[in-house]
Parts: structure tokens; sequence; C-alpha cells
């Protein structure tokens, strides 16, 4: 794949935005709190962390299922006035794509900061994993392809891509099982993580069934929080606190063909990765082989495997090998969602995973080691339960959105000078 | 044209005539016909109902039959149903059902593939025992289950007039 990549020249903006600021609430069910203050508290200790005042900051964006609060108002409460501001629909895959439009939009003069937040009560107020919504309204014809025959959650939406990937290519429960017990070692030496306890392959398979394929372990947790995260160029960046995580190449939302119903067309077990890594690996002027750790989006445990495999970090069908093989476990030559990710962390449409990169990017990430005089961490190295869990010397790490098998995001970010 | 109305599993639905195409396709289903839009330009038939021919953007269709037998492409069985209507149902199928006609059309991939649940041949969910018989490679055939006047809502049952594979492919964990 490397041979396609044109890694001397400028490709758009590489290497001319950063992240400069990351933030969250705690991860709970429960939050006894609105979005409003949950997304206020995020967007404040993300523009903290960055070392800016809310003042500094002039562009907003958000993305929700009509789930949370607007920009307008969480910036008034934080007392910024805006120059630009965007709140749109959607859940997975968002948060890459709206980089890009932060990128966009700073790069056409429209401001110079931007903050995008997800702020959701996901467990005590709205559950993505299936509330009813809608229940009570008479079906239309679409939701007769939909909420009549049963097929409304995620899970139940997904199903047939999981199944299929296990028939084209031997894929087995176990390997699968592995992306929940290798998330749940590293949410373990992540003092946030809702999931904390470590849990294991038989844990996984002997926990009950949701939808086939998929245990209960096998899908994320719900929760209760608001993220956020500050985008500014790369000039800015460098009065910023922290060591920026600089944006490489971003893909936003790329669809799979048929997108009106993805499954029309084939093979469907191949998931929209496929397409974005033609954009992502070009742009970046890398390819996958080049990448450290990775974020891949952990809705389940299939969603990792299957973008790792189409964006070519294996070979097509070979995904359930590559998640077993031990690579993506800290230690392994690319760890993935170092931080428990959305199967133990908390569920965040996706930030929560390009938070966790930054700050590996920064190499300090917040574990339990101990922290030295010049108020950095001193990491260890050393996974063990309840330890380390800084990527050594990390310097380049990829973010695979998940929207739906036909439907994803993806950003690769190197460490900062 | 009046809207159709119905009501299944205690659901109300209800098909403006506004939406054409999901009304002309579930108005045929209530006649026992499964009728898909074949593009007057390329000739493609297609699913879901649709404004234009997604292959060549053309905006005129005809409504043509076809057969209502295919294979299980793929399946989902939902354990933990979280509609109330279906709890009582629960474990049920999901199938993705891919029609006899247009296989492999027009990438070699492609196909018209309709989700739907497993049922009895008279169009009930099917109870536990056929749930766990199907799996990929099942052949099916298409049963119309009344839910108004003039409309009724496709779903599959295994097709006892075909021979069907000697073990259909199954999730490895039962």
């Amino acid at each position: 794949m490397s041979g396609e990549i044109e890694a001397d020249s400028p490709r758009y903006l590489r290497g001319k935005y950063a992240i400069v600021g990351v933030g969250e609430t705690e991860y709970t069910r429960g939050s006894g709190c609105t979005t409003r203050a949950l997304g206020t508290r995020a967007v404040r200790a993300a523009i903290e962390d960055a070392g800016l005042t809310p003042g500094d900051v002039d562009g907003m964006l958000s993305y929700s299922f009509n789930d949370s609060t607007p920009s307008p108002a969480i910036a008034g409460d934080l007392g910024m006035r805006l120059d630009f501001h965007m709140d749109v629909y959607g859940g997975g895959s968002s948060i890459e794509a709206l980089v890009g439009i932060a990128i966009g939009v700073i790069e056409a003069g429209m401001c110079k900061t931007v903050v995008i937040y997800r702020a959701m009560n996901g467990f005590s107020q709205v559950r993505i994993g299936g509330t009813g919504r809608g229940r009570g309204s008479a079906m239309s014809g679409n939701g007769l392809f939909s909420r009549g025959i049963g097929m409304v959650s995620a899970a139940q939406m997904f199903c047939h891509s999981f199944m299929r990937h296990m028939y084209d290519y031997g894929t087995t429960p176990e390997q699968v099982a592995h992306v929940k017990a290798i998330h749940s070692e590293h949410a373990s030496n992540n003092p946030k993580a809702y999931y904390s306890k470590r849990t294991t392959v038989d844990e996984v398979l002997a926990s009950r069934m949701i939808v086939k394929p998929l245990h209960l372990l096998d899908c994320c947790v719900e929760t209760d929080n608001g993220t956020a995260i500050v985008v500014t160029c790369i000039d800015r960046a460098r009065d910023c606190r922290h060591t920026p995580a600089v944006i490489q190449s971003v893909v936003g939302r790329c669809l799979k063909p048929r997108s009106d119903m993805h499954y029309q067309s084939g093979p469907i077990s191949t998931v929209a990765g496929r397409y974005a890594r033609e954009i992502l690996w070009p742009n970046a002027g890398v390819g996958p082989e080049d990448i450290e750790m990775t974020g891949s989006y952990d809705a389940f445990t299939f969603t990792t495997m299957m973008q790792l495999e189409d964006y070519g970090f294996c070979k097509k069908g070979e995904g359930g090998d590559y998640v077993s093989s031990g690579i993506m476990r800290l230690g392994g030559a690319r760890p993935n969602n170092t931080s428990g990710g959305h199967l133990c962390e908390g569920y965040t449409h996706g930030i929560n995973m390009v938070i966790e990169n930054v700050r590996q990017l920064r190499h300090d990430v917040d574990d339990g080691c101990p922290v030295g005089t010049n108020g950095k961490r001193r990491h260890t190295y050393d996974y063990c339960e309840g330890g380390c869990r800084q990527v050594e010397g990390v310097e380049l790490s990829a973010n695979l959105g998940w929207g739906t098998p036909g439907m994803g995001s993806a950003m690769v970010m190197a460490r900062g000078s | 044209m009046a809207a159709l109305e119905g009501e299944y599993l205690g659901l109300k639905v209800y098909i403006d005539e506004t939406d054409r195409e999901n009304h002309t396709f579930f108005g045929f289903c209530g006649q026992h016909e499964v009728r898909l839009q074949q593009c007057v330009s390329c000739g493609l038939k297609r699913f879901p109902p649709t404004t234009a021919c997604p292959f060549c953007a053309h905006g005129e269709s005809t409504w043509e039959v076809v057969g209502g037998r295919g294979t299980v492409y793929s399946y989902g069985e939902v354990h933990h149903a979280i509609q109330p209507a279906f709890r009582t149902h629960s474990p049920y199928a999901l199938l993705l059902v891919e029609l006899d006609e247009q296989r492999g059309e027009p990438g070699d991939y492609d196909g018209l593939r309709i989700q739907g649940n497993l049922a009895t041949p008279d169009g009930e969910l099917a109870p536990p025992e056929l749930v766990s018989s199907v799996g990929i490679g099942t052949r099916v055939k298409v049963v119309f289950r009344d839910i108004g006047s003039g409309i009724a809502i496709p779903m599959w049952s295994i097709d006892d007039e075909v021979e069907q594979p000697e073990q259909p492919w199954r999730y490895a964990i039962e």
C-alpha cells in the first residue's frame, strides 16, 4: 500500500493543524446533571488543558442524535462570543469529520480556534443501544423495514456484516472476543474507565447473547459524559501548553456504495474503511505499517476488527488473527484503544479515542504512574494491572471512526515539536 | 390513492400517499406480490424502493414482479429484544435474503437483498426451533402477513418446495 503514497508531496493541509486541548467529565451511569452542564464542563476543561481561556476560542462544533445541548448555550455559559458554530446530527464517525470541518473553517478565515464537543446522558437519558425511540408514533414505509422487523439498535442493524465476516473468512468468536479482553487490560490502567476490571475471552463468550453473533461483552458500555477537543493551526498550537498532536490527514464520513441500503452492495463483510484508506494514507504520507498505535472504534468487538482489516493493518480476512495475536495489546507492536475505548472506558461516539491518542502523543497519558517534579508522569512501561498505559515513544497514531458498516471516518496524528 | 393504514404487533402503520415508492411497494404486498422497480434506462431492478435509479440515476421505472424466492445471505438472532412488541417473540431471526433475480449484478458481490423476519408459512414470527434451523444458505420464500386493508408485509419462510443445503452455515456457538 505504501507504494501508492507520495510521502514527499505537501498534500493538502498535512501538518498545518493540531489538537491542542482535550477534556472530559467523569464517565458515569447517572451524571445527575444536564447535557448542558456536561458539555460546559468538558469544553472548559479542554480549553484549560490547551492553556487558553474561553475568550481565546471563537469557533464551536458539536455532534449528537438530538440528545445534546447546542453550541450557543454552552458558549453562553462560558461567556464565549463565537464567530462560527455548528451543531451536526450524527454519532460515530463524526469526530474525525468535524476535525476536518474545523480545519476548513479556520482555513477559510471564518474563525481561529475551534472547540468540538459531544455531551450525552447516554445511559440515564437517551440510550443509543435502544430505547424504542419513536415508540407510539405510526410506522412509515421505511419503518416497516426497520422497526417493523425488530431491527432498530446498532447490534440489530450491523449483525449481517459481522456474521457474514465469519462466514466469508472463518473468523471465530474466540478471536473477536480478544478485542474486549485486550481493551479491558488497557482500561485496568485507566483510572477514568467506567469498567476497569479485566475480562477474559471465556467471560466474553459466556456472557448472554444479545444479537447473535454479539454477546453482551461484545457490546460497548453506555455512559453519561461530556468530552471535548480544541483544534487550531500549527502556529498557534506552538503557543499552547502541551506538545501538539499534529493532524496529518483526515477522512470524514466516507461511504460505501448504496448508502441508501448498503447491504445491496458487496462484499458486505467489507466496511467503509476500504474506501477511506485511499484518502487517509496518501494524504498523511504514511501507510498502516508506519502507525504505532490505533484507536479503532469499538462500539462492538467486531467494529474494531473489521476496520483494522479494511484500513490495511492486515490482509483482508485476517482481522481475526490480527486482533487475537497480541499486536494490539499494550507492549505489542501497535496497541489499540489504550484507554479501554467504548468497550470499557465510556461511550462517546468516538471522541474519547481521539482524546486518548492526543495524550499518548504528548507522552503524558493519565495512568497511575508517579508524577515527577516537572508535573509530568514518569512512565514505567510496566503494563501490569493498575500500571502504566503509555505507549513508549509513540510518534504516530491513527483513529478509525465507525458510523455504520457503510460509513467511516479516520485521522492520522503525529507528535508535534 | 389513499394512505395505507394497518397495525402489526400492536404498532400502528401509516404510509402516506406522498411516499409513493413505499406506498406502491407495500400496496403490491397487499396483493401478495413482491414487485420491485426496474429502471427504464439501464434495466436493473432495485431494492429498497427509491425515487431514482442507484445505478444510473434515471428517474423512471416500472414495477415488475419478482419470484419471491431467495437464499439467506446473512442473519442475526435477536435474543435481547428492545422493542416491547418483539419481547414475547424472542429469539427472533433477522434475515438478509438475497433474491434469485439479479444475483451478482451489476457487481460480482451485488444483489437484491431484502431484510426481514423468519416466519412460519402462515406469516407468524418463527418459534425458537425454526429460528435455530436457518443459517446462511437456507432457501426461503416470501410469505405475506396482512396488516390492514390492501397492505401486507413480506416475511420469509423456509422453502419446502426446493432442495435445501445439507447444513446451512450457522454461528459456531448455539
